[in-house]
C-alpha cells in the first residue's frame, strides 16, 4: 500500500514561491491501475519526482506499507529505489548497450548471478514483445520497441510499483495502444501497481480503474473511471473531459 | 642523417604516447570529479569543484613554454635531470593533465541527463554511474578526447625540444633552423603531420566503429 500523506513541495525562484504540490493526500492500494491526470503545471512531475525518490517534499510524506520513503538514507535508500519500477517518457536507455544490457542493467547494480540474469532478462523480453531484438542497440529500434524495453528493464527488479511517467506522450496512437495493452497485460499477470502520470485522457480511460485529476497542486478530484467520466465534480475534470472527443 | 631522424622520431613517439597515457591517469580522475562535484553533478561538492576547476584554468592560462622552463626544478628531481625525452614526458604530462580533464569533462558531460536521473531511480551508486553509465555513454567522445590530446602533444613535444627536450622538434630547431639544413627541417615537417593524420585516422575508425549510435540495421 501506498500511501501520500498530506505531500507539499514548492519552488523559490528569487522573489516568487510556487507550490508545486500543495497538501496532497491518497492512499493506494496493492494491485491498483491508477491515473494522475492533468495539464502541464499541474504539479505532476514534481510528484512523480517525489514518487520516484529524486526530490524530497517540504511537507508531509510518502509511506510505502510502514515505510517512511523520505527517512531513507545511504544503504536503504538504493535498497528502495531498487524496488520501485520507473518508466520514463524519453526511454532514458543506454545508448550504447544492447537490449539485453539495458534490460539488465538494474540486476547488474546487485551481486545477482549471471545466470539468473539472463533468465530474467529473457522472460522479460519474451514478455513484453522483443523476441530475436536482444543483441539489438537502442539506436536500432522504434519508439514503441525503445518503450518495451523501458519496461522490461523496469521490470527487472521485480517491483512493488511501476511508475509510469507519460509512457506514451511521445508516440503515435497505434503505438500507444500497444503499449497501454502491454502494460494491462503486465499488470494482470504480476498484480504489480501500476501508476500512470500522464495529460492524455484516452490513457486513463483506456488503462486505468482509479484516476486522479491534478490541479494547480492538489488532487481535485478522485474516484473509479467510469464514475468520474459519467459524473465528474470539478471544473478541471469537466473541462478535460469536454475536450474528450477532440483527444479520442 | 637517416638515423638521427629515426631516433628523433622514436623520441617523439615515446614522449607523446607516455606523456598521453600519464596524462589520461592524472586527468581523467580529475575530469569525472569535475562532473559529479557539480552543483547538479551525482556527488555535489562545489568548494570541490570550484576550487579544482580553478587550478585547472590556472595552469591551462601558463603558455607552454614558460610552464616548462618554470618546471625545470621539478622535472630535475623527477627524473634527474632538466633536458632530454624523459624531462619532456614529465613537463608535457603536467601541462596536459588540465587540457585531459578538461576534455573527459566535456565528454562525460555530453551524457543525457535523463539517463543518468534514470540510473539513479534504479539504485545505482554513484561509483556505478560513473563506471557503468558516465564511462560507457561516453566511450567514442573518450576516444576521441585521446586523439585530441596526442595530436596537441605532438606539437608541444616539438615545442619542448625547442629547449633540449630530444625528439624531432628538437632535431627541426638545431639542424634546420641553427645550421641551415632545410631538408632536415622539410622532412621532419613532413614526419609530423604523418604522425598527425595517422593519430587522427585511427583513432576516428575507432570511435566511429565503437559508437553504437550509428548502426544502422
Amino acid at each position: 500500500m501506498i500511501k501520500i500523506d498530506q505531500l507539499t513541495k514548492s519552488f523559490v525562484f528569487k522573489d516568487d514561491r510556487l507550490v508545486a504540490i500543495n497538501n496532497v493526500s491518497a492512499t493506494i492500494q496493492d494491485g491498483e491501475f491508477l491515473g494522475i491526470i492533468g495539464s502541464s503545471g499541474a504539479g505532476k512531475s514534481t510528484l512523480l519526482r517525489c514518487l520516484s525518490l529524486i526530490e524530497k517534499p517540504d511537507q508531509g510524506t510518502i509511506w510505502l506499507d510502514d515505510v517512511d520513503l523520505f527517512k531513507l538514507k545511504g544503504k536503504d535508500l538504493i535498497r528502495m529505489r531498487r524496488q520501485l519500477g520507473i518508466v520514463f517518457q524519453g526511454y532514458h536507455l543506454l545508448e550504447q548497450r544492447t537490449v539485453f544490457d539495458n534490460i539488465a542493467f538494474p540486476l547488474r547494480l546487485t551481486h545477482m548471478k549471471e545466470e539468473e540474469i539472463t533468465q530474467r532478462v529473457d522472460s522479460l523480453i519474451q514478455l513484453v514483445g522483443l523476441s530475436g531484438k536482444s543483441s539489438s542497440y537502442p539506436s536500432q529500434l522504434s519508439g514503441g520497441q525503445k518503450q518495451r524495453v523501458a519496461i522490461a528493464r523496469a521490470l527487472t527488479s521485480e517491483p512493488t510499483l511501476l511508475l509510469c511517467d507519460e509512457p506514451t506522450s511521445a508516440l503515435d496512437v497505434v503505438t500507444t495502444k500497444a503499449i497501454l495493452d502491454l502494460l494491462k497485460e503486465i499488470h494482470r499477470k504480476t498484480n504489480v501497481t501500476v501508476i500512470i502520470i500522464t495529460h492524455e485522457l484516452s490513457v486513463v480511460k483506456s488503462a486505468c480503474d482509479r484516476m486522479i485529476v491534478m490541479n494547480e497542486g492538489q488532487f481535485v478530484e478522485d474516484g473509479k473511471v467510469i464514475d468520474i467520466f459519467a459524473s465528474p465534480s470539478h471544473p478541471m475534470t469537466k473541462l478535460l473531459l469536454s475536450y474528450q472527443e477532440g483527444v479520442l | 642523417m637517416s638515423d638521427l631522424l629515426i631516433k628523433g622520431l622514436l623520441d617523439t613517439l615515446t614522449i607523446v604516447f607516455m606523456s598521453t597515457l600519464f596524462s589520461f591517469i592524472g586527468g581523467f580522475p580529475l575530469g569525472v570529479l569535475l562532473v559529479i562535484w557539480k552543483k547538479e553533478g551525482i556527488a555535489p561538492w562545489v568548494i570541490g569543484e570550484k576550487i579544482l576547476g580553478s587550478l585547472v584554468n590556472v595552469i591551462r592560462s601558463i603558455p607552454f613554454i614558460i610552464l616548462m622552463i618554470a618546471l625545470f626544478p621539478i622535472t630535475r628531481l623527477i627524473v634527474g635531470r632538466g633536458y632530454g625525452v624523459n624531462a619532456s614526458i614529465v613537463a608535457l604530462v603536467i601541462g596536459a593533465i588540465p587540457f585531459v580533464a578538461r576534455l573527459v569533462e566535456s565528454a562525460l558531460e555530453e551524457v543525457d541527463d535523463g539517463l543518468i536521473k534514470a540510473a539513479i531511480t534504479m539504485g545505482a551508486t554513484p561509483w556505478q554511474i560513473v563506471t557503468k553509465v558516465y564511462l560507457i555513454e561516453s566511450i567514442p567522445s573518450l576516444i576521441r578526447s585521446v586523439s585530441l590530446t596526442m595530436i596537441t602533444l605532438v606539437g608541444y613535444a616539438a615545442m619542448a625540444g625547442a629547449v633540449g627536450g630530444g625528439g624531432l622538434g628538437d632535431i627541426a630547431i638545431r639542424y634546420g633552423l641553427h645550421r641551415y639544413q632545410t631538408d632536415i627541417m622539410l622532412i621532419t615537417i613532413v614526419m609530423m603531420v604523418i604522425l598527425v593524420q595517422l593519430i587522427q585516422n585511427i583513432f576516428h575508425f575507432l570511435a566511429v566503429s565503437l559508437d553504437r549510435r550509428r548502426i544502422t540495421n
